[in-house]
């Protein structure tokens, strides 16, 4: 029933079908002191279904005479298109990964990697992290980065190896394009990079979730951080929970809220996941954890793995870009193209 | 703090009081539920509902630090940064310093190749006084197998710090620092962990060291799924004592051997190149760490020991902090000691393999 859609209380809503309200159509056309009578409630509450359903009714086409085009809070495809062409992406230092990803880890969009333990999901994360730091005469988005740890992987050494590392490659591609010694000089410092990640240690799903439902307003307050790392987002949800029902529907309103967090302050969401064993077709397979109903929570999905001695990475899942697999090293710099001589990228 | 009471949050009385009506009591009951639930259970409109949420929220959550001063926190106050040494000038170096503090570092090996003699020599490293290299503390060592000789430990010591051990009363002091428990089944176990977390609060313990994890749980359950799922509270509750308490904590890990020999694949990996080993002697020694892949995620530093051709190595499996590098080593009087302080850096999936070839030699080795 329309009235269904109401964000209204359970009482209200049983009040307004006692009443004879079934649609939207019906509650519009009465007037606040009318309906606030019939259904018992006082004038202000009345004013405020009202408001409601007159927002809800502008959403739904079959009921409203608006135009297309002036529909609240949508958009044409043509104006998605320009916004798309100029997004934000995030550099991962492996030209290869990069290319697949057209161009890097994308803003206003959830990306999700996992990986067998060891093959570098907390490396590419830290990656990240100081990446986005990268300022907009390097071609970066001089951004901060959040970095949410709910296993306790993120160790400060390593983020200052890759810093170092990144300042030092900046200098390097700064000697060769200036002129003048001032343009020559990175004005970044390894603990500058470290100043601009914000971190959080989470130690039970309960603090996860009230993270995620706080990072709005941590957001409002710090409006230059422009990408979310969760490390993992799968650990806490693994350890003890007997009602599988009520995961599936906590982390899908968890992705949802991540989501409405990277389209809104258009930043990037980085999710990085286990693995588990499944039985498929006759045999133990490897996929990533948290189950089937994750599996389309999030936007974009890339799969870590071995292949023979190296290290590659596969988009599993994406709306825009192709199945194709990269390969990519983790050295002491952090992330970089892999060695091998055999550099083509295959298209699966 | 999941468990804090939504009465002492500071809400409005109306919404608090509604909380309270339905049975919600603690910030768990409210944010295991999604908001539409909220809203059908509490019978609020949604912005009530919001605006509770993220009330609760923003008291739950945990407080923001930046890297910048984890980094100088632990360079102020912790010895080496936050690090233990273990003398072994290669494996320090490739660990930035030692043993790190607020993680778990695991020790997985076949039998017999030196893991209880590395945990030995890390508890008498432990409880040296700091002019010595030593964190000057007190030791807790699980013993799920009975395997500490605390003659053993005395040898180590007078071997590799004579000028301390050979002191009038040192070793007994050094000894007296190194308390061992013996828990002798799992809900024992959990009984010694919480004596552990009230001693971290009130003593000076330095390291706690658990040989081995794997006894503890391979005694008592049958099948994969079920023993898992008996030790996920139990790394969750390990893994927060070490960070909360600052200390390394060292889990000793056993092997078992592989079923079927074919690597495990995701479904987008053509199985017709998945790497099969021909060669028929290598079954014997195909060895996996036990305890399964959750166990594997949830270790920081994974250090595999293993012998190929009658040499032990010992290497970095698996540490966000190092390269892939492995040191041979032997076992001496005065524990385990490096052959090459260089390390040979190893390609690929190597790194996670554990053999074990030249069994004789083992037995035949210096110690």
């Amino acid at each position: 029933m329309e009235v269904g859609m109401l964000p209204i209380s359970a009482s209200k809503r049983g009040k307004l079908l006692a009443a004879g309200y079934t649609t939207l159509h019906s509650i519009s056309r009465a007037s606040p002191s009318h309906l606030a009578t019939d259904i018992g409630v006082s004038e202000d509450e009345a004013c405020e279904i009202l408001k409601y359903a007159s927002q809800t009714s502008a959403l739904d086409p079959s009921i409203g005479s608006s135009n297309a085009s002036t529909l609240e809070g949508g958009q044409t495809a043509w104006t998605m298109l320009n916004e798309e062409k100029f997004a934000t992406r995030i550099t991962t230092s492996c030209a290869d990964l990069d290319n697949i990803l057209g161009g890097g880890i994308t803003c206003k969009e959830v990306t999700e990697l996992g990986g067998v333990p060891g093959i570098g999901k907390t490396q590419i994360g830290i990656q990240l992290a100081v990446n986005v730091q990268i300022p907009p005469e390097y071609g970066g988005l001089g951004g901060k980065a959040i970095y949410i740890d709910t296993e306790g992987s993120f160790m400060v050494e390593r983020v200052l190896q890759i810093a170092e590392a990144c300042i030092e490659d900046m200098s390097e591609y700064s000697h060769h394009f200036h002129n003048t010694v001032q343009d020559c000089e990175v004005k970044l410092h390894p603990n500058g990079i470290l100043e601009n990640i914000f971190y959080f240690r989470v130690c039970s799903y309960t603090e996860q979730i009230a993270l995620v439902n706080y990072l709005d307003k941590f957001i409002e307050e710090h409006k230059d951080v422009k990408i979310i790392i969760l490390d993992s987002v799968t650990f806490h949800f693994r350890q003890d929970f007997d009602d599988m029902a009520l995961r599936t529907r906590l982390l899908s309103e968890m992705a949802l809220k991540l989501m409405k967090l990277a389209r809104k302050f258009c930043l990037a969401v980085v999710l990085l996941n286990q693995v588990t064993t499944k039985y498929i077709e006759g045999s133990y397979q490897l996929t990533l954890a948290l189950g089937d109903s994750w599996s389309h929570s999030c936007t974009n999905r890339i799969v870590l793995f071995w292949n023979g001695d190296e290290r590659h990475a596969y988009i599993d899942k994406s709306p825009s870009l192709k199945s194709a697999s990269a390969a990519y090293s983790v050295t002491t710099r952090g992330i970089r193209n892999s060695n091998s001589s055999c550099k083509r990228i295959k298209m699966v | 703090m999941a468990n804090k009471l939504i009465k002492q949050m500071a809400l409005p009385n109306s919404i608090a009081n509604i909380f309270t009506a339905r049975n919600i009591i603690t910030a768990k009951d409210a944010l295991s539920l999604t908001e539409f639930e909220l809203m059908e259970r509490l019978d609020v409109g949604m912005a009530e509902v919001k605006f509770a949420m993220a009330h609760i929220s923003e008291v739950v959550c945990p407080p923001c630090q930046t890297a910048l001063l984890l980094m100088e926190q632990r360079v102020r106050n912790e010895r080496s940064a936050g690090h233990l040494p273990t003398r072994l000038r290669g494996l320090d170096e490739a660990l930035c310093g030692g043993i790190p503090f607020g993680v778990v570092t695991e020790l997985v090996g076949p039998a017999g190749i030196g893991k209880t003699q590395f945990c030995l020599k890390l508890s008498l490293l432990a409880s040296l006084p700091a002019n010595c290299g030593g964190l000057d503390g007190r030791v807790i060592y699980i013993d799920v197998e009975s395997k500490f000789s605390s003659r053993r430990l005395v040898e180590i010591g007078i071997e590799s710090f004579p000028e301390i051990f050979l002191k009038k009363g040192m070793a007994q002091e050094m000894a007296g620092r190194i308390v061992i428990l013996r828990p002798t089944s799992l809900s024992e176990f959990t009984e010694s962990l919480h004596h552990v977390q009230v001693s971290l609060l009130q003593k000076q313990v330095k390291l706690l060291v658990i040989d081995s994890m794997a006894a503890l749980v391979l005694g008592e359950h049958e099948c994969g799924a079920s023993r898992q799922q008996a030790l996920g509270w139990h790394v969750s509750f390990i893994k927060s004592l070490a960070e909360f308490s600052r200390i390394p904590i060292v889990v000793t890990n056993q092997v078992r051997s592989q079923i079927g020999d074919e690597p495990l694949t995701y479904s987008f990996q053509a199985r017709s190149h998945s790497i099969k080993r021909e060669d028929p002697a290598a079954y014997d020694s195909h060895l996996v760490a036990a305890l399964g892949i959750n166990w594997a995620h949830a270790v920081t530093i994974r250090l595999v020991l293993e012998a190929r051709s009658g040499q032990r190595l010992i290497k970095l499996a698996k540490s966000p902090i190092s390269p892939p590098l492995a040191f041979p080593f032997n076992i001496t009087s005065s524990g385990l000691v490096l052959l090459d302080d260089d390390g040979i850096e190893m390609k690929g999936s190597e790194i996670n393999t554990i053999h074990c070839q030249g069994q004789n030699a083992l037995f035949n080795s210096e110690w």
